[in-house]
């Protein structure tokens, strides 16, 4: 049911002579449980409804790019990682995957697997952290512990792999750090196969929920042309009926060879935000199964691209020119041609994109990232007209940004 | 000699039901074990909070797990995450807020010392604005680590000659 | 592709300013500043590129010619082709372009961070105040001439200034990051340098 919310005229309520009201100017935020990480909204209220959102960020601006000019190509993953920090694998795909169209490089069927299978378990943990976050916001703590037991488990196979729960850095130009452990792939399925009833225990304890759907159905609505205009991408943009999604409409990293659904909502508002990423992780879960039965052999880097990629390490310690080349690439960097190139990947947030300006070397000259919570927010302004203050809640919830990816 | 002031010990064969203790040993005991956090959540490590917080690693055995985000309510403040100069005030000022005693847990490289962000914008460390008790290393910590940070920090507080602060206050 | 291929060869037959700019993936074009909004415009209602995705200031160097440019991605929604449109800042002193503002909403914050990053200023925007670091910051950080470590700037907040005693200072660096810098290897000068920060926590800064 679409809820309607009008911006009233203060100053005509009180020209009528009827009880003089102010407006109240808050600040939400910088430190505020609900603001998902340091995101400020000025609000100006009337009451209890909003009739001004000024969203002031930067309070986590840590300099990114300006670090990435002062970075080897692969000493920069890192920072990659903390940028969504809820999803760091797909953030370190998306990095080296724009930065390999510098050299139009192909890494080998095996490493698009792999990238494949990490992306889509950090979409699905990204999801699940949203979810949980969405839940504590309209006060439902039990999803939020749920959820977390169930990022525990994919924790668990992350540390497995690269060493690290979150933050990995995993990937590299060329490849990725190393093969998987012998038994990696059959825990992936173990845990998708007991992970999709946990995921309708945790979903029905919100979907049809009463309280849910009223704080959320016809809350923060926007229209397909208003997400296109505002460059709104991910699920946000799905929920309000634009089918766009990069991995089925430009597929990168063998993509095209897994078939899965694209779940598209239809009201734009809250709710079916939530709905959409819900049957996103259902879908996830469809590609690993996919990706690990047609888990191909082979390497799991670019092995003739000697200028980009490090070798092995043994061969390194025992051949010399290994040895010099892992030198090379380790202090100059691995060199790329110079040009420019702009790669989008599909990240549970929304189109991560990197713009990097090559001018030869192992050191970019420009790295822009383009962030799809920057401009999920820039929307804000416009969605929380006319709506409470706890609406304004659900709709920050239903949004999943992150501002570490916000402000870089 | 003064005894430690964590001594703290009944019988009731022999006192009855009167506990006899040191005022310092009941208050430290009383403080050390109901640290409510103030999550200063800035950036990746409020992840490894929200997993301390949440079953797995659970901070309510250690009578940590309210978090209220009401500066006025807590007693330790958990800065996770990187502090920028643009934050850095909003710290301080939700730091003075809190009311007495209170403690501050630097948690993770980037709240330590500026973690690997050396650039324009980050603040080297939170201890260039707030007095620091315990940092913990990391990036971001296990929950593990965080734990016994708090562990650590209990033990801080177990030391402390909080009767005499008391009265001379 | 073929899009986006279209799309250019009627901008560059329409506007004789558009030229071909060298890409290594999406049809890209340069345009002067006269004609960015109505070449934008003509992406957007004619050729279907509904979708700003991005919009990006580059620093060429110090003393280049142009210095600053600004760089547009457009996608098309229907045909999920993109394009890139670059534009050139005439003056490096005071750069100032267009705004997009009136043809996509979205471009409003896009513009803020490349004035707030670079000092481009972008003519007809709403709102023109910085975005990433806080209002009154006096420099633009992402310049060639600003380094990274920062320059020691006052903090915005008077009180917390006064109880605290510090300030935005200029991050320690000890000499490193080492890496070679942009640009083809010359071998005999590749070896990796500690990039402008001749000083530590210890040695002060020389000249300071």
């Amino acid at each position: 049911m679409a809820v309607e919310h009008t911006i009233p005229d203060t100053a005509a309520k009180n020209a009528q002579g009827e009880f003089e009201t102010e407006k109240m100017s808050i600040s939400m935020g910088p430190s505020h449980p609900s603001t998902h990480g340091v995101l400020r909204l000025q609000l100006e209220l009337d009451g209890e409804v909003v009739t001004k959102a000024d969203p002031v960020i930067g309070y986590l601006h840590r300099g990114d790019e300006k670090i990435a000019e002062n970075m080897t190509y692969n000493q920069f993953v890192p920072y990659t990682d903390r940028l969504d920090y809820l999803a760091p694998l797909a953030n370190n795909m998306a990095y080296a995957i724009a930065v390999e169209r510098l050299a139009k490089l192909e890494v080998p069927p095996r490493c698009q697997a792999i990238r494949v299978i990490t992306a889509e378990m950090a979409r699905i943990s990204s999801h699940l952290m949203g979810l949980g976050a969405f839940g504590i916001d309209v006060g439902a703590w039990t999803v939020f512990l749920y959820s977390f037991t169930e990022r525990e488990k994919l924790y668990k196979l992350f540390e497995e792999l690269t060493g690290a729960r979150f933050t990995t850095s995993y990937t590299r130009i060329g490849g990725v750090a190393r093969d998987v452990p012998p038994g990696w792939t059959d825990r992936v399925l173990a845990f998708c196969d007991q992970f999709l009833p946990q995921l309708e225990e945790i979903l029905s304890l919100l979907t049809r929920n009463r309280i849910f759907t009223d704080r959320t159905a016809g809350i923060g609505v926007i229209s397909g042309e208003d997400a296109i205009a505002y460059g709104l991408t991910g699920p946000n943009l799905r929920g309000s009926g634009v089918p766009l999604d990069l991995r089925k409409d430009r597929p990168y990293s063998g993509y095209e060879q897994y078939e899965f659904d694209v779940p598209v909502g239809t009201h734009g508002d809250a709710y079916d935000r939530y709905l959409v990423r819900g049957e996103e992780m259902r879908q996830s879960v469809r590609i690993i199964r996919q990706a690990v039965a047609k888990f191909p052999g082979g390497k799991w880097y670019a092995e003739d691209a000697k200028r980009i990629i490090a070798p092995p390490k043994d061969k390194v310690l025992t051949s010399m020119e290994e040895l010099i080349q892992n030198f090379m690439i380790v202090t100059e960097g691995p060199q790329m041609p110079a040009g420019e190139v702009y790669f989008e990947a599909e990240n549970p947030k929304g189109a991560l994109g990197f713009f990097v300006v090559s001018k030869g070397g192992g050191v970019p000259w420009r790295l822009k990232i383009r962030s799809p919570s920057f401009c999920n927010l820039s929307i804000l302004p416009k969605v929380c007209l006319g709506a409470m203050v706890s609406d304004v809640v659900a709709i920050l919830g239903s949004f999943d940004f992150v501002m570490g990816e916000c402000d870089r | 000699m003064v005894s430690a002031n964590t001594d703290l010990t009944y019988n009731s064969k022999i006192e009855g039901d009167v506990i006899v203790s040191r005022a310092d040993a009941v208050i430290n005991w009383i403080r050390s074990n109901s640290m409510w956090p103030m999550p200063m959540g800035l950036a990746c490590c409020a992840i490894e909070l929200m997993a301390v917080a949440a079953s797995r690693f659970d901070i309510a055995r250690f009578g940590a797990e309210v978090m209220r985000f009401s500066p006025k309510q807590s007693d330790v403040m958990i800065v996770s995450g990187t502090v920028t100069y643009k934050m850095s005030s909003a710290v301080r000022r939700i730091y003075d807020q809190m009311a007495a005693p209170k403690w501050v847990i630097a948690m993770g490289a980037c709240a330590s010392t500026g973690g690997m962000y050396r650039s324009y914008a980050v603040l080297q460390g939170v201890d260039r604005i707030l007095p620091v008790d315990v940092y913990v290393s990391g990036c971001p910590p296990r929950p593990e680590a965080l734990l016994d940070a708090l562990i650590k920090l209990q033990e801080k507080v177990k030391r402390e000659p909080s009767a005499s602060k008391l009265l001379s206050a | 592709m073929s899009a986006a291929l279209d799309a250019i060869r009627a901008l560059k037959a329409r506007w004789p300013g558009a030229t071909d700019r060298a890409t290594l993936d999406h049809p890209a074009i340069n345009v002067p500043p006269s004609d960015l909004l109505a070449v934008l415009r003509s992406l957007k209602e004619e050729h279907g590129f509904d979708m700003l995705v991005d919009v990006s200031g580059v620093d060429w160097a110090v003393g280049a010619s142009p210095r600053f440019t600004v760089v547009y991605h457009v996608l098309s929604t229907a045909a999920h082709d993109y394009v890139r449109v670059a534009v050139d800042c005439a003056d490096a002193a005071s750069p100032e372009i267009p705004s997009a503002t009136g043809l996509w909403p979205g471009a409003d914050w896009h513009e803020r961070e490349a004035y707030d990053m670079f000092g481009i200023r972008f003519t007809g925007h709403p709102d023109l105040r910085r975005i990433l670091m806080w209002d009154g910051y006096p420099h633009f950080p992402l310049r060639k001439d600003f380094p990274l470590s920062g320059v020691p700037t006052e903090l915005p907040d008077a009180e917390v200034v006064a109880e605290t005693k510090t300030g935005a200072i200029a991050a320690p660096m000890a000499g490193g990051p080492f890496v070679a810098s942009s640009g083809e290897i010359n071998m005999a000068e590749a070896e990796p340098r500690a990039k402008d920060e001749s000083w530590t926590e210890r040695r002060p800064k020389p000249g300071a």
